[in-house]
């Protein structure tokens, strides 16, 4: 029973390992994308830190309301990107709102993962 | 009718105080009364989770139910004022029932009673900032306590100076508007 146990965490282990490697080229795309800055419908600069900051793990504002919107680091508020209908909601209200158009899937992916490495 | 009604407490009040079981059921009748003043405060999650995240979610007895569903039309939604909004089907009409059912007109606490009779001969606005009782009770703060203010920057922003507002609580001793020690000199 121990042996199967321990055969077990040394696999999980190495793929824990293998998943961190392959993650950090999509978490740098992920934040290329974060950062990128479009012009809005109205001349205005606009990027996702419009609202939720460059420091991920200190809260953003609201750019229109300036309610304070907790921060996006999944180290520092562990709640975030539990609820994929949650996740799948803002991503398409805030692509659009950012970037005038919805975001693909591979861009979404890669953003996540940037999220949730921080 | 309301005569007889608080004789009737009145007389009840000894009686009352006798048992604490029966004690505490009247102060809390005494709270309820008190809490009446103000608005009912936000007490369904979906709307508390779904309106309250770009904004303070606002009591629904601030509004007119006719001013609602202009608000929550599923289109209107689409671009609420210069924002995505949208909300799936079910969603939407619990948070449609649920505010309607908490409307000025359908609230008995005393200020949603006073926004109903405020709008009462114009066309219901969209915003909480344009009824006229709103409006009337902030007409005296200036730009530089609002707008210029970093932390206000709109008069929609409602808690950043009433300090209970997720109680729904407006009165003057719980306001506070930011850098602004006495906002009324
Ligand atoms: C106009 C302001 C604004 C902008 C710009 C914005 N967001 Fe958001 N975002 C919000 C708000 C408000 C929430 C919901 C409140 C919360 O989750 O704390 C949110 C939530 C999210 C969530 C859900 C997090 C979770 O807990 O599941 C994701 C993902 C997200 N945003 C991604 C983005 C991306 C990607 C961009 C850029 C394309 C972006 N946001 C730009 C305001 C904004
Ligand atoms: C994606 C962000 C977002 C979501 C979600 C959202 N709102 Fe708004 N709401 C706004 C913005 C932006 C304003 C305009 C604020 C301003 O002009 O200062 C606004 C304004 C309002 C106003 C007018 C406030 C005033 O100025 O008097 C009401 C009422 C309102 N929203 C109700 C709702 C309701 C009800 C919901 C839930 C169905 C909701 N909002 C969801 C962004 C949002
Ligand atoms: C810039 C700060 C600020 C903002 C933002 C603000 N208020 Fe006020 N509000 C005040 C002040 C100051 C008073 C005056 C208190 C008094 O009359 O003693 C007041 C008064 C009121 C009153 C009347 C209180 C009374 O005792 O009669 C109500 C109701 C109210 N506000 C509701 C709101 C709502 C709803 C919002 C958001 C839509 C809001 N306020 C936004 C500062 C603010």
């Amino acid at each position: 029973m121990h042996q199967y146990s321990l055969v077990l965490l040394v696999l999980l282990g190495l793929a824990a390992a293998s998943a961190q490697s392959e993650q950090t080229p999509t978490a740098e795309q992920g934040r290329q994308l974060w950062i990128k800055e479009v012009l809005g419908a109205k001349g205005d600069s606009r990027a996702c830190t419009t609202c939720h900051g460059t420091d991920l793990t200190q809260a953003g504002e609201h750019q229109r309301t300036h309610k304070l919107i907790e921060p996006m680091a999944k180290s520092v508020t562990p709640s975030r990107y539990e609820d994929p209908k949650k996740v799948a909601k803002w991503f398409r209200r805030n692509c659009k709102w950012t970037w005038g158009r919805e975001c693909t899937a591979e861009e979404k992916r890669a953003i996540l993962s940037y999220l949730k490495s921080q | 009718m309301k005569k007889p009604l608080f004789t009737l407490v009145l007389a009840g009040l000894p009686l009352l105080a006798g048992s604490a079981m029966a004690e505490e059921s009247f102060s809390q009748w005494l709270f309820t009364l008190d809490r009446m003043k103000e608005f009912r405060p936000v007490d369904n999650e979906t709307y508390a989770e779904e309106c309250g995240a770009c904004h303070f979610a606002y009591p629904p007895g601030l509004l007119l139910a006719m001013s609602w569903q202009k608000l929550l039309d599923p289109v209107a939604l689409e671009d609420h004022f210069g924002e995505n909004a949208e909300l799936g089907e079910d969603t939407l009409a619990e948070i449609q029932a649920y505010v309607i059912e908490n409307s000025a007109e359908n609230s008995y606490y005393k200020r949603a009673r006073k926004i109903t009779r405020s709008v009462q001969s114009i066309e219901p606005p969209l915003r909480i900032t344009q009824v006229p009782y709103i409006k009337r009770k902030h007409h005296e703060l200036t730009a530089a306590m609002v707008r210029d203010n970093p932390e206000v920057g709109s008069l929609s922003n409602c808690n950043a100076c009433h300090t209970q507002a997720e109680q729904a609580v407006f009165d003057d001793d719980s306001v506070q508007v930011p850098n602004f020690q006495h906002w009324d000199e």
